[in-house]
């Protein structure tokens, strides 16, 4: 063989599509590397389970904060939702494994309820979806204070918090698979197959121009407020989840909502709507939470993650606005 | 031509202006003499809007001078203008609606008294100078935003006499005004004159332009096609004037009388806010052209067809039924489908694929009804038929050329089969490979037995497309024409110099 001309090399880099999961991919192998080499130990099929397990509720939220997003919209109700949910349900059940399913469904139903209310005060009476959610975060976070007085009362059965914290023990080669990762694969799927819908080419449309979507036939209220009801359920099941594993508190929620924005907005999502793929959404969750992980291998102090949670929010809109426009 | 009266106010020589490569003024003359009214008139998009621009110190011309009171003029910007004592009245007012008459009409140079406004002297100012054009009646204290649209003009007119304008532009002044308001712009007008002010009027309504100017230059794509004295001219003439050019291009056969089917779309003293009393009847197998200038009320009556903004009197009946069309949705289960004329803005989801793009209505409105495979299947079907160019379906939209764009959107709407179609502008910024294709694929619809309303700004379009022609003005149906009219006849009908419709 002959030495290769550089110049003659074809260049060929995969295209990257605004919107698509390439470049969120490829941020997640890299804190994957960063963590072997630092922990290698935490790549074991295990501990991996373990954490996907831990990851899931966010990474739901990620998924119900997308179709809000992409629809043009943002639901910051969603943390509080969580909250109140946790506390709602500890109390319902107080620990009476007889009450877990219908309290189960009652926390379904109240998620829809909350989306409902968030979609059609948006959509109908033209409040900005920022000021409507703000206004239901505040609403669930009086409310809730004022149901318990205070303090979180009664408990929670163990048949609810199994959701959040059993496992399938001695899978082969996985070793231990939480019944959340399970529960995140089915919802996971059942989102990318959403979005692949009649309904999910509809929704990104509405985000992308709702003009255009309303002249064409589409119902552009009803489109939006179903992406607030999927969110409200989302929050649902990630309260399940997160009741199961990490108890009653009224802490349980905090800060979720923004979580599940960077999320969104990493995972190569627009703010404002009309582009991205859910999936990216929760890869950016995915990776937001091993970049909480590595900083904690690497000794840095939690009290950094909004910080941090603040700065990648930033830099990626800046990203993508300076990207989209130089076009 | 006539011999400019002497010493001119203001001489323009050789002005061209050019956006993005567009020539949109080559080599304008104009000039203006102390008291009197200059009229400019043309079609839309003649350059009538960018040469006020120009002389008000809006837009610096690329090309030639501007000479105001015996000197030569570079004007930085519109408040430069101002100064040297160049005045425009927009047909939007620029006032704020929450302060009072004399606050708007000095504002930003307020009269001063140590230190402090001089209200009392700023009062007494406005009134002076508004009894200086004749206005007795309005108080200087008045909140500008209870008064009347004619009080306001004259407001607006006080603000450019404030700074001693010795120049107005008049920018479509009757535009906003009722009919008995119209007669004391003509006072107004006549005042000024007296005055010695020079006043530029621009004006699609060739009435007034008689009534009240004593030159007439009219700009036909960007280009001065004449000066006239007003007493030496005809409407007619000026109309001639305005549109004279050939009819060049190629236009598919029109539909033969027997090709003609029954009334499809019947509309009877139908109206809303934009609309009244219009009677209009659409047929199954033709094209009916809508002319008219712009804000006429051609896209009102589309977007009124379409349920968009619903007329909200009178009747409608689709193929002898009576139908409410509340919204697109129910316009569209109704068999009509509507193509914009704004497609960035309300024809196009600009970040998603061709295919998503041409399947947006079928999903919205009859999801339940097809199969996906088989709908997905049709809209490729429909994508290869309009000859998409250059494009893969899974390309996002807005990469392609609006020709390309437009393609899509038409097969969006034949993907649901419709029966009758409403183009607005359909070929608005479209290369001339395009135009014909679409102009093809109109008149094979109809040929199909779709009933075709098509709205053109483009008059040779508009003729050579149109079985019949249909001319708005102000919101009603000034008059209908056949094929084969001319376009003098369809400007006449537009700009309101015949008050019957030629039959």
């Amino acid at each position: 063989m002959q030495t290769v001309q550089p110049r003659s090399l074809p260049l060929r880099l995969p295209r990257v599509r605004p919107g698509g999961v390439l470049p969120i991919l490829a941020i997640l192998a890299v804190l994957l590397v960063l963590v072997g080499i630092r922990q290698p130990d935490f790549l074991a099929p295990q501990s991996l389970m373990s954490f996907l397990g831990r990851s899931a509720p966010i990474i739901l939220l990620a998924a119900g904060q997308y179709f809000v997003i992409v629809s043009g919209e943002f639901d910051l109700s969603v943390g509080s939702l969580v909250t109140a949910q946790v506390v709602v349900a500890a109390r319902l059940i107080d620990s009476d494994p007889a009450r877990t399913w219908p309290v189960v469904l009652l926390l379904l139903a109240f998620g829809v309820l909350v989306g409902l209310v968030n979609g059609l005060i948006t959509t109908r009476l033209r409040v900005p979806s920022f000021i409507t959610t703000l206004g239901m975060f505040l609403i669930l976070v009086g409310a809730v204070y004022l149901w318990s007085d205070g303090a979180p009362k009664g408990g929670l059965s163990e048949e609810f918090r199994r959701f959040g914290r059993r496992a399938f023990e001695d899978v082969p080669l996985l070793g231990r698979v939480p019944y959340a990762l399970l529960v995140l694969v089915v919802l996971a799927v059942a989102a990318v197959l959403l979005m692949r819908s009649d309904f999910g080419r509809t929704l990104v449309a509405v985000g992308d121009n709702p003009r255009t979507a309303e002249l064409s036939g589409v119902r552009v209220w009803r489109t939006r407020t179903f992406a607030f009801i999927l969110s409200g359920l989302a929050a649902a099941v990630a309260a399940i989840l997160l009741g199961g594993y990490s108890g009653v508190s009224f802490q349980a929620g905090a800060g979720l909502e923004f979580g599940a924005i960077t999320a969104v907005v990493l995972g190569g999502v627009a703010l404002g709507g009309g582009r991205g793929a859910v999936v990216g959404a929760m890869l950016g969750a995915l990776t937001l939470e091993l970049l909480f992980a590595l900083m904690n291998f690497y000794g840095v102090s939690g009290a950094l993650r909004s910080t941090v949670q603040g700065a990648i929010i930033l830099l990626a809109v800046a990203v993508s606005a300076t990207r989209s426009s130089s076009r | 031509m006539s011999d400019p009266p002497p010493t001119p106010l203001l001489t323009l020589r050789g002005i061209g202006k050019s956006f993005l490569g567009v020539r949109v003024l080559d080599g304008v003359d104009l000039d203006v003499a102390p008291g009197e009214v200059h009229a400019v008139v043309g079609e839309n998009g003649a350059g009538k809007s960018t040469l006020m621009k120009i002389v008000s110190g809006g837009y610096a011309p690329d090309g030639g001078t501007v000479e105001f009171a015996g000197a030569r003029r570079t004007f930085r910007g519109p408040r430069d203008a101002q100064r040297a004592g160049i005045g425009i009245i927009h047909q939007e007012f620029n006032l704020l609606p929450e302060r009072t008459v004399a606050e708007n009409v000095y504002l930003g140079h307020e009269p001063v008294r140590r230190g402090l406004v001089d209200r009392r002297g700023m009062l007494d100012r406005t009134t002076r100078l508004l009894a200086s054009v004749g206005e007795t009646t309005l108080p200087a204290d008045a909140r500008v935003g209870q008064l009347g649209v004619a009080q306001q003009q004259v407001v607006e007119i006080a603000k450019a006499l404030a700074l001693d304008a010795r120049l107005l532009i008049m920018d479509e002044p009757t535009a906003a005004l009722a009919d008995h308001e119209v007669e004391l712009l003509y006072g107004l007008v006549r005042r000024l004159q007296e005055r010695g002010i020079g006043l530029l009027y621009v004006s699609h309504r060739l009435a007034e332009v008689f009534d009240l100017s004593g030159r007439i230059t009219v700009l036909k794509d960007g280009r001065r096609v004449t000066t006239v004295d007003t007493a030496d001219t005809t409407a007619d003439e000026l109309v001639r004037h305005m549109v004279g050019r050939e009819l060049s291009s190629y236009y598919p056969d029109r539909a033969a009388p027997e090709d003609r089917g029954p009334v499809r779309l019947n509309l009877r003293d139908a109206g809303n806010r934009k609309l009244r009393d219009v009677n209009l009847q659409l047929r199954a197998g033709e094209v009916l052209g809508i002319g008219g200038l712009q804000g006429s009320g051609r896209s009102a009556l589309a977007r009124a067809i379409f349920g968009v903004s619903p007329f909200t009197t009178g009747d409608v009946t689709l193929d002898d039924r009576p139908v409410r069309l509340r919204s697109p949705r129910t316009a569209m289960r109704a068999g009509i489908a509507y193509v914009t004329e704004d497609r960035k803005g309300e024809g196009i989801v600009p970040r998603q694929s061709v295919l998503d793009n041409a399947l947006l209505a079928s999903r919205a409105v009859f999801a339940a009804r097809s199969g996906r495979a088989a709908r997905t299947t049709r809209v490729r079907e429909l994508l290869a038929a309009v000859e998409i160019r250059g494009a893969g379906d899974d390309q996002e939209i807005r990469f392609l050329s609006g020709g390309n764009q437009q393609k899509v959107v038409l097969a969006r709407w034949l993907a649901l089969n419709p029966r009758i179609l409403l183009f607005d502008e359909p070929t608005r910024g479209i290369d001339v490979g395009a135009k014909s294709a679409i102009h093809d694929l109109v008149r094979r619809l109809a040929r199909d037995g779709a009933a075709v309303l098509m709205i053109s700004s483009d008059l040779p379009e508009l003729l050579g497309m149109s079985d019949r022609i249909v001319v708005m003005r102000d919101g009603h149906v000034a008059g209908e024409l056949p094929a084969g009219a001319t376009e003098e006849e369809v400007v006449a009908l537009a700009v309101g110099t015949v008050r019957e419709p030629a039959q």
